[in-house]
């Protein structure tokens, strides 16, 4: 039974990140909200003045803010697509008896350790780019003219690179899952009969379903902030074509010095993530029980 | 085994995952390839026979000086995950073993913090920074990557340490250990393995973090994601300096990734899938 003394201990020892984690998310937090109200620019820092919600009203009539939402629901949307069901073939294939499992899985789960600016300038260049990239190596083969990935498809080339990236994580995750399946229970549907595509929708389908949740959950938190990748390809361009909220944000506050404005859309940016966060905790919430 | 695996159906799976595996690996093998390339055969079309030079390797070091991005990189990764765990095992072992009401709405509320958009907090931190003269210094990246890891390292470390029988702290208590007794003796020798684990997966994560090292970044603290990303304006080296640059700046963490493989499940998804 614990006394009171180690109650106390206990406490002493969780005080650290406790205070150290409330500390981290209210300071910067109360600052965002603070300067959202504010007109505050860092090029006339002599000049800040409340502006109530002016800085809202600016970034909502901006027509680069609707065009970064819609481009950043583009790339969550995009990537989970091409993750999940991508992560559900692969996984079903590695949960098949191979030769070589080891070496397959290292393979493939390799990307994920690949950090995002390697990951997209390796896209952008060796693979995606017109005149010498691999893409357009192939291109050439079949004599078909090479695409200009960035400059034609910006958001798409963006959602390509991200996918490779994210694609391992799911795939891990979702073989993960695979494996803790009764082996007796997909025996009892063969002999029953059931064959592939029943044992698929019947069987391994509600058995992932909670992976599945996590892996979209998890991966929209990482993807709603895409940030490296769309730096070093494309800059957020052409135009506004792939700019994310994130980027947008970041070019608001950094290129062109208007804390006010950035504030307005960071704030807007932590209520998008929180809708997010909602659902994953419950998730994650339901396992503590347990 | 009741199930007959026919030979026929493990060769179609064998060859359907290897070139899957290889199709999604070709990028890395092709930097690798592209790395000992010279600079016309990189832009020569596609071949995976290189000539085998190692002169970008030495080019990117003199030119560039690679190694001091690279230390930064090994000392903000190394550094925070330590700084980390140091705060965090206090924590985690209090909640695995002395658990109250309370326990799990702080797990809870810490992972929140996590949920929290870099690019929400992006202008106050800068200008923290900016005020502190912590820009582009080892010590406030340190400070960054420490905080932003810190709920994953309490959360890797609880789902661990929940996992030690608590009968044998039981044992140990009525054998009259007291706590520091307890956890020096008794059940460091069993949490090791889940705090090097989650020592291994949280250096990764810092080694990889490319918002705040590029965005809070010059010279002297810039880690590798920033001299990769630098790489991005035209003026940068060319493809095959490119390319052994990338490999250098990924073969450390994707070598430790493989033996994180377990791990990384657990880890990313918070105890939720296993």
């Amino acid at each position: 039974m614990a006394t009171q003394n180690t109650k106390t201990l206990a406490r002493l020892m969780m005080a650290p990140s406790v205070l150290l984690l409330l500390v981290w998310m209210i300071v910067p937090l109360a600052m965002t909200l603070w300067f959202s109200f504010q007109n505050y620019n860092l090029l006339d820092p002599s000049n800040v003045s409340f502006t109530g919600l002016f800085n809202y009203q600016f970034f909502y009539t901006d027509p680069a803010f609707f065009q970064s939402i819609w481009n950043t629901l583009v790339i969550v949307g995009g990537v989970l697509l091409i993750t999940v069901i991508g992560g559900i073939a692969i996984a079903l294939l590695l949960d098949q008896p191979i030769f070589g499992q080891g070496i397959v899985r290292i393979l493939i789960i390799s990307p994920f350790f690949v950090m995002p600016p390697v990951a997209a300038l390796v896209w952008k260049n060796m693979i995606m780019n017109p005149s010498y990239g691999v893409f357009a190596d192939i291109s050439k083969f079949f004599g078909l003219r090479p695409i200009d990935w960035f400059a034609q498809y910006p958001l798409f080339s963006i959602v390509i690179i991200v996918a490779w990236q994210w694609l391992p994580f799911a795939t891990l995750i979702l073989l993960t899952a695979l494996q803790s399946l009764d082996g007796e229970q997909k025996e009892a549907a063969e002999m029953d009969g059931a064959n592939f595509l029943n044992r698929f929708i019947y069987l391994v389908v509600p058995h992932l379903a909670r992976s599945i949740t996590v892996v979209i959950l998890i991966q929209t938190i990482f993807l709603l902030g895409v940030y490296a990748e769309i730096l070093v390809t494309t800059n957020g361009g052409p135009g506004y074509a792939s700019t994310n909220l994130a980027f947008l944000i970041y070019r608001t506050a950094l290129l062109g010095y208007d804390v006010g404005g950035a504030s307005a859309g960071g704030i807007i940016a932590v209520v998008l993530a929180n809708i997010v966060a909602f659902f994953l905790m419950r998730a994650v919430g339901k396992n503590l029980d347990r | 085994m009741a199930r007959n695996v026919t030979t026929r159906h493990k060769i179609t799976a064998t060859v359907a995952a290897w070139i899957v595996a290889l199709i999604i690996f070709f990028p890395i093998l092709y930097t690798i390839i592209t790395s000992i390339k010279t600079e016309p055969e990189a832009i020569a079309g596609f071949s995976l026979w290189p000539s085998g030079t190692f002169e970008n390797y030495i080019t990117v070091q003199t030119q560039r000086d690679y190694l001091k991005p690279f230390m930064n990189s090994v000392i903000l990764s190394v550094g925070s995950t330590i700084l980390a765990l140091i705060i965090a095992i206090p924590s985690a072992w209090a909640m695995a073993f002395s658990p109250t009401k309370r326990t799990k709405d702080i797990l809870m509320w810490m992972l929140s913090t996590k949920m929290m958009p870099a690019v929400a907090v992006l202008v106050p931190i800068y200008l923290l920074f900016r005020d502190f003269g912590l820009l582009d210094s080892r010590i406030g990246l340190t400070v960054m990557l420490t905080l932003i890891n810190l709920p994953i390292v309490v959360w890797m470390l609880y789902t661990y340490f929940r996992e030690i029988p608590g009968e044998i702290l039981e044992a140990a208590r009525m054998d009259g250990a007291g706590l520091w007794q307890e956890i020096v003796y008794v059940l460091t020798p069993m949490a090791v393995p889940g705090i090097a684990s989650t020592l291994l997966l949280n250096i990764i994560l810092a080694w990889n973090e490319s918002f705040w090292t590029i965005r809070l970044s010059t010279t002297n603290a810039a880690p590798l994601t920033a001299f990769i990303a630098s790489f991005s304006s035209p003026q940068g080296l060319f493809w095959a300096k490119l390319s052994a640059a990338s490999t250098m700046a990924i073969a450390p963490i994707l070598i430790l990734g493989w033996f994180s493989q377990k791990q990384l499940v657990r880890g990313l998804t918070f105890g939720a899938v296993k």
